[in-house]
């Protein structure tokens, strides 16, 4: 294993499957001359030379498009978006063009293609650039959703997203780029889209949280076992396809569930499997499914707003005590 | 070239000579249809004893040609031979900036500006030209086309419009539902410009008007039919639709429903050309009304940048629904907006075949072949709604006969009979033939299956039983 930044890990992803595969190219703003806005594509320009790390100026619906025309017509585009609040100038290309395309030209035209970039809240940036966008894109049939929480997983499925021929939304974390943790230094390494992660072991209480909300739960869990109760964690790493078997499995050993979800709480992530969960193992609930979530509102920008609006530990505690009747 | 010891492919062409003179100089005008010819190189040019016996080489290329092989004779490069001394160059040069210091003192690497803030003394001038191709002035020779090509035109014009009429009979009888939009009166622009690509090679992206498209192209009057009676043996197996006409084989990458969506899309094609190297070309088409849409500009400027292979097609059919395009523009004529660009842009008549063939030749072969995309804006007009329930009241008093006498089909009838090329019982004979076979085609969408149920989870992803699909 290789300590490595998640950053480090997400750009070993791109760099080993461009060695792979020619017909792959990176393009978005500042991906290329000013390596990266946070630095994921730093010294790809070097390595893979302008035709295959391509600066983009700000025309989100336009790159995202052309790399969209591009794998209809045979390349594999990571399309970079500086971050996802970006994304929905493109929206339309993005949910209408990319994920549409096999279905209504009758399974002609397939679109292998990666949009990637931060997504969700980093700090007091306000609400334009506080969005976290993975129930949008969940809803939309023919996109999938990968959200990684650890550079290892970060790294895995980023090399699985780029092989996949499907049009994937990587979801990654501006707080989370400087994250060190052991990577896999396993030659071509992958880790297959729709699997969760049991990332800690528990028989009392399931807590379910991707991206940044893994290490809120992680926390409680830790939190929780001091109290005496033991939490399972599970990541699902991917939210389109989710891996619900592995969740209902926990339930069915604990019997009770909260999902952490930075998504604001009206058709979120959190609803989505707290609806599957009750359909599959209604009769194996001891409680109702509590969600820990921002409330729905826009994010602020003041720090104690931010701190009340953000998912936290605390509440993630006191709602996996509430699920258990411990309070 | 000549240290390959991989060996070159004697039948590859480009690779192909080691002495007998260099290949064909990047950008020489016309490669593509020398080298479907079996001409590789300027060796190969030079024993030719006249160029207009090749095959697919008119008289205008073969002029284009014999300049460039003359000037790359005494040294100059090829490509600028080609845009020199073709008569029909419009803005071909990036044009200076009286803003951007010639020598900067910027450090060199592509990434600093070249830009000054010192402004120079005003007013600033610049002259732009933009070349026309009016109705009524190519014959057929002169841009390539044999004489019973001419013929071939003429049938694929009227396989458009009779299998067109015949939707619009099946729209009322409700075998076709949804929206339909008739492309009707436009008929010169799908086949003029089919007719000056590399089909199946060079790709092709339309808006929803995309029947006559799709009929030029090659997807078969039984594969449109069956695809509007939302029948399994469609073109894109009942799941698009009369705005989405596919067919991958043929390069025709779609229509697109989405008014501007699929600009960016075309960048996308041209740029997977480029980044290949295949040298082919995308033509994009859309509406007058498409322009409006952030997607045209991005999707230009991206070209412009990044020199993409493609040709912007604007159809200004007159109208954006039921908005006439001088009401909608601070700048009607659009052709110019390719200026924003530094463009090559020209305006043809899209009620004449020809004008458009030769327009879609000079802007595939003078720019886009040379990675260097343009803007073609084709005039024509439609003579149905917008959609199949669009009375179309908006027209001026008169409007739609005055345009209908400029009909192309009519104007190429004339012109077939005026070159005694067929008689009228020729072209009648024609035109029975392709009413049988859009007949014969409603026939077989009619006993055609629908898709089966299970095909609602068909090709959502490329693997079929994905989990979340139930």
């Amino acid at each position: 294993m290789a300590t490595l930044e998640f950053r480090t890990a997400l750009r070993e992803a791109m760099s080993e499957e461009m060695e792979r595969d020619d017909d792959i190219f990176l393009i978005g703003e500042e991906v290329a001359e000013y390596d990266g806005a946070y630095k994921v594509s730093e010294g790809m320009l070097d390595r893979f030379g302008h035709d295959r790390v391509i600066d983009s100026p700000i025309s989100e619906l336009g790159f995202a498009g052309l790399g969209i025309g591009a794998a209809m017509n045979g390349l594999r585009p990571i399309v970079e978006f500086m971050t996802f609040n970006f994304s929905f100038v493109a929206f339309d290309q993005v949910i209408n063009n990319a994920p549409n395309m096999r279905y209504m030209s009758g399974g002609q035209f397939e679109v292998p293609i990666v949009f990637r970039g931060p997504n969700g809240a980093a700090g007091q940036l306000g609400a334009t650039h506080s969005n976290s966008t993975e129930a949008l894109y969940s809803n939309i049939p023919g996109l999938k959703v990968v959200s990684p929480s650890v550079p290892d997983d970060g790294k895995g499925l980023l090399k699985t997203a780029i092989r996949d021929d499907d049009p994937v939304v990587f979801l990654e974390s501006e707080l989370m780029y400087g994250m060190k943790r052991e990577v896999s230094e396993e030659s071509d390494y992958t880790i297959p889209i729709g699997s969760a992660r049991v990332a800690r072991e528990g028989s009392d209480v399931t807590i379910v949280a991707h991206s940044k909300s893994y290490h809120i739960a992680m926390d409680a869990a830790e939190a929780l076992g001091e109290q005496g109760y033991e939490a399972e964690v599970i990541d699902p790493r991917t939210i389109k396809p989710l891996d619900i078997e592995t969740i209902v499995e926990s339930v069915v050993k604990t019997n009770r569930l909260v999902v952490i979800d930075e998504s604001t709480p009206f058709t979120s992530v959190a609803s989505e499997i707290t609806h599957q969960v009750q359909d599959r193992a209604f009769d194996y609930l001891d409680a109702p499914i509590l969600r820990v979530t921002p409330p729905d509102t826009p994010a602020p920008y003041a720090p104690n707003l931010m701190d009340a609006y953000m998912p936290g530990v605390d509440e993630t505690v006191d709602k996996c005590l509430r699920v258990l009747y411990a309070e | 070239m000549a240290d390959d010891t991989s060996g070159p492919d004697p039948n590859s062409g480009s690779n192909g000579s080691l002495n007998g003179g260099a290949d064909l100089p990047e950008g020489f005008p016309h490669a593509s249809q020398l080298k479907q010819a079996g001409i590789t190189s300027l060796a190969d040019l030079h024993d030719l004893e006249s160029l207009e016996d090749l095959a697919g080489i008119g008289p205008a290329y073969a002029r284009d040609i014999q300049n460039a092989l003359e000037e790359s004779d005494v040294g100059a490069p090829a490509a600028e031979a080609a845009n020199g001394a073709s008569p029909e160059a419009a803005t071909t040069e990036k044009r200076p900036s009286p803003l951007s210091e010639e020598e900067s003192e910027a450090p060199v690497g592509g990434a600093a500006t070249q830009q000054t803030t010192d402004i120079p003394e005003g007013p600033l001038e610049e002259t732009v030209t933009y070349e026309t191709y009016p109705a009524d002035t190519y014959g057929h020779e002169e841009i390539g086309f044999a004489d019973e090509e001419v013929l071939d035109l003429l049938r694929n014009m009227l396989l458009q419009r009779r299998f067109e009429n015949r939707c619009r009979q099946m729209y009322q009888r409700q075998k076709i539902s949804g929206f339909l939009h008739l492309y009707i009166g436009q008929e010169a622009v799908s086949t003029g410009s089919v007719n000056a690509i590399d089909l199946g090679e060079d790709s092709v992206i339309t808006a929803y008007r995309d029947h006559g498209m799709g009929l030029a192209m090659g997807i078969t009057p039984e594969e449109g039919m069956a695809e509007l009676f939302g029948k399994e043996a469609g073109c894109s197996s009942g799941k698009g639709g009369s705005m989405h006409f596919f067919d991958a084989e043929k390069k025709m990458m779609g229509g697109h429903a989405i008014v501007g969506a699929h600009l960016p899309l075309g960048a996308g094609l041209a740029f997977a050309h480029k980044y290949r190297g295949d040298d082919n070309v995308c033509l994009c088409f859309f509406g007058d009304g498409a322009m409006h849409q952030g997607a045209f500009r991005e999707a230009c400027n991206l070209a412009g940048i990044y020199e993409l292979p493609i040709v912007f097609v604007c159809e200004n059919n007159q109208y954006a629904m039921g908005t006439a395009v001088d009401r909608a523009f601070s700048k009607p004529d659009l052709f110019k907006h390719g200026y924003n660009f530094d463009f090559p842009a020209s305006l043809a008549s899209g009620m004449d075949v020809f004008s458009v063939n030769k327009a879609v030749q000079d802007h595939v072969e003078n720019y886009a072949r040379n990675d260097q995309p343009s803007l073609l804006e084709v005039r024509t007009y439609r003579y149905q709604g917008h959609s199949i329930t669009d009375p179309a009241e908006y027209r001026g008093e008169g409007e739609l006969d005055q345009r209908q006498s400029q009909d192309a089909i009519n104007r190429l009838q004339d012109y077939i009979l005026e070159r005694d090329l067929a008689t009228e019982a020729d072209m009648e004979g024609i035109d029975e033939a392709v009413k049988q076979r859009v007949k014969d085609a409603i026939d077989a969408a009619n006993e055609a299956s629908f898709p089966d149920e299970e095909a609602i989870y068909d090709d959502i992803y490329t693997q079929d039983d994905y989990p979340f699909i139930a």
